[in-house]
């Protein structure tokens, strides 16, 4: 078969198969190249749609993004039923399954650090979110009577805007540190753009932990009873995840 | 995994781990998406786009 190839992930050998029915990117099923004792999961891509210049088009597109993600993750998630993946880039493409080899002969020596580092382990997410409306004090509460009500109001809305800030900065700060001590490593990622995720209230802290599978339940305990601590702050889990913050270097 | 129900995974959760996250490979490879920033640059402006009419106010946090 002709086309490109892109790699979802780079694995030990797994005895178990895919599931027969798992499409990946293009809708062609997904099957592992061995090389050198380690596994890239692969599978084809039309070259009109993969190579360079129409990749980065779609990158434009969130439908295409959207489906192709979606498609990615289900390879990863059939993946980590089976063994513990170490997850590649969206839109990982090489020519050839001779690119491939190549890339898992330059490679072999970090993919098996990394590989021993993430086996039995997953990610969890965890977002924080301040509730209150900031727009609210942007408004005065009520006309001013005069310039120096006026500021005395503008003095007040600042200083409880500012004390909010501060608040959920030093919670997030604290569930941060927590989490960390009880997870093997941490990542955090920017805030998200809530055009993106339609979720109310900022996004105060936007972190992922790399915590040993047999230890997620405690993880995710240790999560749940820290929601409804500070009224005004919620907190999202996801997960679990394939250790797709922790696949590069360890810090 | 049964420690939490498994929901629909949010999109949004989705890219930060796809674009930002995974193994990045360089070197003797063809084809490959070239830069983290250009793609998370691309993906805000094409936010944007979509959402021309709801602003985000965060960003300088981006």
């Amino acid at each position: 078969m002709t086309g490109l190839r892109y790699v979802y992930a780079v694995c030990r050998p797994f005895g178990t198969p895919l599931q027969s029915q798992l499409k990946g990117v293009a809708g062609d099923p997904p099957r592992g190249l061995t090389h050198h004792g380690l596994v890239a999961v692969v599978s084809h891509v039309p070259e009109r749609d993969f190579a360079e210049e129409p990749l980065h088009r779609h990158l434009e597109d969130l439908d295409w993004l959207t489906e192709t993600a979606r498609a990615h993750q289900g390879v990863i998630d059939a993946l980590t039923t089976v063994t513990t993946p170490l997850p590649l880039r969206l839109g990982t493409v090489f020519r050839d399954d001779s690119g491939v080899r190549t890339m898992l002969e330059a490679r072999e020596e970090d993919f098996r650090r990394t590989l021993d580092r993430l086996e039995g382990r997953v990610e969890w997410g965890v977002k924080v979110y301040a509730e209150s409306e900031p727009k609210k004090a942007a408004q005065p509460a009520q006309k001013a009577a005069s310039g120096r009500d006026y500021l005395r109001q503008r003095r007040a809305q600042t200083r409880s805007h500012e004390e909010m800030w501060q608040k959920a900065e030093s919670f997030s700060t604290h569930l941060h540190e927590q989490l960390s001590a009880f997870a093997e490593d941490a990542r955090l990622h920017p805030p998200q753009n809530p055009a993106l995720s339609k979720a109310t209230g900022r996004n105060v802290l936007n972190a992922a932990y790399l915590v040993p599978r047999a230890h997620s339940e405690e993880f995710v305990e240790l999560v749940d009873r820290t929601k409804g601590e500070l009224p005004g702050m919620r907190i999202e889990l996801t997960g679990p995840w394939a250790a797709y913050s922790f696949a590069g270097e360890a810090t | 995994m049964t420690v939490v129900e498994r929901r629909e995974v949010a999109l949004v959760d989705l890219l930060d781990r796809l674009l930002a996250g995974g193994v990045v490979i360089t070197g003797d490879i063809t084809l490959r998406i070239a830069d983290v920033d250009l793609v998370r640059i691309d993906l805000n402006a094409l936010i944007s786009s979509v959402n021309a009419q709801v602003p985000s106010p965060f960003e300088e946090l981006l």
